[in-house]
């Protein structure tokens, strides 16, 4: 029997294929590969030092992998490869396609400007030279992520981590951003802060159909976000999948334990 | 084009399934083996057997939660067919959102998001404006006697049956081609099962197959067509 060509498969926005990531003789990951579609949210879980990090960095541009290629759906051009592409269209395209998330605000923000220069200095950065236009997109988005306006002309430092990992998403997504890469972006936040952060990702990445990688080792993180869930351990993937089969039904031993730690005894 | 004519909605064969508990000295489970049913438009098949033959694994396959070993599972998603069993996550999650609708035995849902919300969202992705999906979502929950009241707070502190009718709201809300049900009425008093008795039937009526386990006698004999009885799935094992 045979089954009807049924859906227009869409075409990919990343296409990572065999990424290994060496450090010195170390192995940081191996052998990685995978599609994200755009809308899709997938999240990398395992336990640390795993190589999440170390993936993630290699599919965002921040660091050349030993092996492998990371090709990117550009708006103009299809499919161009990462690391073949010259340094100015890679830097061009993270600041208007891409977002990243730190788990550090420390990483991703500009601690000596305020808050609606963090904003507005990404509009600025991809040509935006009207200040009232920049200014009133920098309050919308402090607006969206739910910032005290008040606070608009303050640094950084004095907020909060939770205030911080929101300023943090507002200056990523004012530029509308067509994949998001986010490490650890709750953890170190007080639980009902992390909560609150969540439910802000959840509903900003559904309302924009935005393309999502999300490394986490909270597996209730990638329940609540995720569509599709990769395992890592050792650098490799050892499970992946639809995030409520991986983790109703995983098949991996490391998988199996992961979740097995979380459920109430 | 696929063998099946236009009433079947759902077909499994050679469904397999067993757990291996790797962290348990690799215990190995076998649940069943060469599973093969149809379900068609305006039927019940309901799932028999024991307590642990295996009816609610068999139910999560179909609503590919759970990871069969073989076998495959077809699904009239609009006008084509795909085999669950084959299917990309993204294909998955897309057949679940326009086809496929679970109820699952115990409500587990997005915290921190109200009832109303809940029942309201899926069809919000189904090109209702906001306005209407909320009336639809008010008519369902007002029908299954959630108070009002209680609409605009997360289901986490409800009580077991309201937790239940929520849960039953956020499936029937939507006019699903499929439907599966594992248990849907367990913990509810008799006008509330009542009630959930003629959903099941008006889904019927206008064309659903419905897949469900139902324990009370009095629910089979209002809503079942016929039996799959899981266990006996074990002897060909
Ligand atoms: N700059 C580096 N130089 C040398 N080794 C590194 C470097 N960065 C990471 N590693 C090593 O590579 C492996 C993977 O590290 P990575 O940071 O990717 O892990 P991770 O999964 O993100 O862990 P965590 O959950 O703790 O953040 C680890 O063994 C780590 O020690
Ligand atoms: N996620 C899982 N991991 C391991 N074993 C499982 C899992 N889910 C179900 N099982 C096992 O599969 C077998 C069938 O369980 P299942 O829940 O399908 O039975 P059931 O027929 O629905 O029973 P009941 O009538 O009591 O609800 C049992 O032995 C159960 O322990
Ligand atoms: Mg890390
Ligand atoms: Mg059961």
């Amino acid at each position: 029997m045979t089954v009807d060509p049924v859906f227009q498969r869409p075409s990919p926005l990343l296409q990572v294929r065999g990424i290994t990531h060496r450090y010195g003789h170390h192995i940081g990951c191996r052998d990685v590969g995978f599609d994200l579609y755009p809308g899709e949210v997938l999240g990398i879980v395992g336990e640390s030092g795993s190589g999440k990090t170390t993936l993630l960095k290699c599919i965002s541009g921040q660091m050349e992998p030993s092996e492998g290629s990371v090709e990117y759906q550009t708006r103009d051009a299809g499919l161009i490869d990462l690391f073949r592409m010259s340094e100015a269209r890679r830097r061009l395209l993270m600041r208007t396609d891409w977002g990243i998330v730190y788990q550090n605000p420390r990483d991703g923000l500009r601690m000596r400007v305020s808050a609606g220069a963090n904003v507005g200095e990404r509009l600025m950065a991809i040509g935006d030279r009207h200040y009232g236009h920049i200014r009133s997109e920098a309050v919308d988005w402090l607006e969206r992520v739910e910032m005290d306006i008040g606070r608009i002309d303050d640094m950084p430092h004095t907020f909060s981590g939770g205030m911080q990992q929101r300023l943090q998403i507002a200056r990523n997504l004012v530029t509308k951003p067509r994949l998001v890469f986010m490490d650890e972006p709750t953890s170190g936040l007080d639980v009902s802060v992390q909560a609150r952060l969540l439910d802000l990702i959840r509903g900003l990445v559904r309302t924009l159909g935005i393309a999502c990688v999300i490394v986490t080792h909270d597996l209730g993180v990638v329940r609540l976000l995720s569509h599709r869930l990769m395992v890592m351990k050792g650098g490799s993937v050892v499970e992946s999948g639809l995030t409520d089969q991986v983790l109703d039904d995983p098949q991996h031993p490391y998988t199996q334990l992961l979740v097995s730690s979380i459920l109430p005894v | 084009m696929t063998a099946f004519d236009d009433t079947v909605m759902l077909h499994a064969q050679g469904l397999a399934k067993h757990f291996v508990l790797h962290n348990q000295g690799g215990v190995k489970i076998d649940v069943f083996d060469n599973v093969e049913f149809t379900a068609r438009q305006g039927e019940c098949v309901i799932l028999a057997g024991p307590s642990g033959s295996g009816k609610s694994t068999l139910l999560r396959s179909l609503y590919a939660n759970y990871k069969p070993q073989a076998g495959s599972i077809f699904v009239r998603h609009g006008a084509s067919w795909v085999d669950l069993c084959s299917a990309q996550p993204y294909q998955i999650l897309e057949i679940r959102r326009d086809t496929l609708g679970y109820v699952s035995q115990f409500l587990r849902v997005i915290p921190r998001v109200a009832t109303l919300d809940l029942v309201t969202e899926p069809l919000i992705g189904q090109g209702l404006t906001e306005g209407a999906a909320r009336e639809r979502a008010a008519t369902i929950l007002t029908r299954l006697r959630i108070p009002e009241a209680l609409w605009s707070l997360p289901p986490a502190t409800f009580s077991g049956g309201e937790q239940q009718r929520v849960n039953i709201a956020m499936t029937f809300v939507q006019d699903y081609p499929i439907l599966l049900l594992d248990e849907p009425t367990a913990s509810l008093d008799t006008e509330n099962c009542q009630t959930v008795i003629d959903l099941i039937n008006e889904a019927k009526a206008r064309g659903a197959a419905v897949i469900g386990i139902f324990h009370d006698a009095d629910v089979r004999g209002a809503v079942g067509t016929r039996f799959y009885d899981v266990a006996e799935t074990r002897q060909a094992a």
